[in-house]
């Protein structure tokens, strides 16, 4: 059988402050496979962005095991891209420059990787503006650019942390089902963080429901839709769509029990 | 019925007038500051003149100018005045780059700042006029007292603010550098050094004034030259005019070189 890209086995991880330690993951286990899509969903503070550093590798594990290809995470030579809340483009740069910054700060800053961005910009509408300044440009298109900026490492793990939670509903909905197609298109293996349950179902072929804190996995939903060339957008409109959106929230209502009594 | 959004190439009437209005209005105040300069002038010339103020003690803007006259004729006015913008440069480069080295280690090692910081903000309170005459005493009467009691004066209050605006960076946008696997070198390059451009900008504003009080400290207790020194010597022989001419001088170098990092600012500001 194939080799899962990552695997978790028995996480936990805890923050520890002077005034206290705080048990923020607890147990999880998961695979996620190759050109799979897995959304995280759970009360905010349950552990979710600890979770995708866990994985980046920004924070070490306090017990359990995680693996990329099979090797574990400090031996890996797993590529991992990480897009965060705000698109974080560095305004002094211009958008061709805050393109190459990992490119730049890795050294591979060579005419193979510079034409992978290249093409980028041009599939992705953003080639006359590679010379603009980040503030010329509107927030589904900044959205955009941090992507290709993710995507221009040619990463094997796609990390994106409420990548759409800065902008408006409209827009939201609209960079969502973008973003959503370009990542689908390619097949990159992605977890995504996001506190919107539609967004959640409509990428993903796996639901992950986390409980609150200290984060356990609740349940997994797995997603399946019965018409051909599943799109973000053209799954809304299925009665299973309809079907998983309540499953899942009632199961995230239960977590907020407490909240909602 | 369509509204027409973009601005017309033609300004309506109501915009005419609200620019020419407005336009009016900045005159107005030019005209009413020099009115009262003048007027300022003027009442000082008059009340020598008629006796009302000693103008032994007070002086007046004819012989001011008379002194501006013979000063710039011979020269002796532009060596001071060489003399104070020299030392005052040399102090404000140093400050400038010594604090930026030092509030770039305390980014560096934490621990090297919590040790630090205490011993700083104590320096920084200090009056510093109370360490010019300690400096003379251990440097000697030159102008390396001079410019050391300059940077003393800005170099404290200096790193401790940038040394803030390096904290104060956004976390996320060094997450994002180490997500793309850099160092902390690169954090500092990349991200650290450029968004604290604005405020380096506004900190050198702020220092080179500072710069400037540090000199004229200096000069009032170690110096044969110099505008510091030629308001000590004349208060001494009683040259009120010399005095005074001083000060006007250190007033328009001071709104100069502030006027200076203000266009620099400006000019740079725009990328960051
Ligand atoms: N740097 C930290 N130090 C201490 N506790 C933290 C830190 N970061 C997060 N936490 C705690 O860990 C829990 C999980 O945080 P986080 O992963 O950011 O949650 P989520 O992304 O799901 O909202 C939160 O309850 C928070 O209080
Ligand atoms: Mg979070």
């Amino acid at each position: 059988m194939e080799t899962p890209l990552l695997e978790f086995f028995n996480v936990n991880y805890t923050y520890h402050t002077i005034s206290c330690e705080t048990l923020s993951l607890k147990d999880i286990s998961f695979k996620l496979y190759k050109n799979e899509f897995i959304s995280f969903v759970g009360p905010s503070g349950c552990g979710k962005t600890t979770l995708l550093n866990l994985v980046a590798g920004l924070l070490p594990i306090t017990s359990g095991q995680i693996l990329l290809k099979g090797n574990s995470g400090t031996n890996s030579d797993a590529n991992i891209g990480y897009m965060l809340q705000k698109d974080h483009l560095l305004e002094w740069r211009t958008i061709y420059k805050n393109l190459t910054l990992g490119l730049e700060i890795q050294k591979k800053l060579d005419s193979y990787h510079l034409s992978i961005i290249d093409e980028l910009l041009k599939t992705y509408g953003l080639w006359d503006f590679r010379h603009a300044y980040p503030r010329q440009l509107s927030g589904g298109m900044r959205q955009r650019a941090a992507l290709i900026r993710t995507l221009a490492l040619s990463p094997d793990i796609l990390l994106l942390d409420e990548p759409f939670s800065a902008l408006d509903y409209q827009t939201r909905l609209n960079v969502s089902d973008d973003i959503g197609s370009i990542i689908k298109e390619k097949g990159i293996s992605t977890l995504l963080v996001t506190h919107d349950l539609a967004e959640a179902i409509s990428m993903s072929d796996r639901v992950i429901v986390l409980t609150k804190r200290p984060g356990t996995i609740k349940t997994i939903v797995p997603i399946t839709f019965s018409i051909a060339n599943r799109t973000p957008k053209s799954v809304r409109n299925t009665p299973e769509f309809n079907q998983y959106y309540n499953k899942i929230w009632e199961a995230l209502y239960d977590e907020n029990e407490d909240f909602n009594s | 019925m369509k509204t027409k959004i973009s601005t017309p190439d033609v300004p309506s009437l109501e915009q005419q007038q609200y620019v020419k209005k407005i336009h009016r209005n900045h005159l107005l105040i030019r005209i009413y500051q020099i009115l009262l300069f003048a007027g300022f002038l003027t009442l000082w010339e008059v009340s020598a003149r008629q006796h009302w103020i000693n103008d032994f003690i007070f002086c007046c803007p004819s012989k001011l100018a008379q002194t501006l006259i013979t000063m710039t004729s011979d020269g002796s006015l532009f060596h001071h005045i060489g003399i104070t913008l020299y030392e005052t440069l040399i102090g404000f480069v140093i400050v400038i780059i010594g604090s930026l080295l030092i509030a770039t280690l305390f980014w560096w090692n934490e621990t090297l700042s919590k040790v630090l910081e205490p011993y700083l903000v104590i320096l920084n309170a200090l009056p510093k006029s109370a360490l010019a005459p300690v400096l003379i005493v251990w440097l000697g009467a030159n102008k390396t007292t001079i410019i050391v009691c300059a940077c003393s004066v800005a170099i404290f209050g200096s790193i401790l603010n940038i040394y803030t605006g390096f904290t104060n960076v956004d976390s996320d946008k060094v997450k994002l550098i180490e997500t793309l696997h850099g160092n902390r070198f690169q954090c500092l390059r990349l991200v650290v050094l450029p968004s604290n451009v604005p405020n380096i900008l506004s900190i050198m504003k702020v220092n080179i004034g500072l710069c400037l009080v540090g000199v004229v400290i200096g000069e009032f207790l170690a110096a044969r030259e110099g505008l510091g020194y030629l308001i000590i010597y004349g208060s001494q022989t009683f040259k009120m005019s010399h005095v005074l001419l001083s000060i006007l001088i250190l007033c328009v170098i001071a709104m100069l070189l502030y006027l200076i990092l203000q266009q620099l600012e400006k000019k740079l500001i725009e990328y960051f």
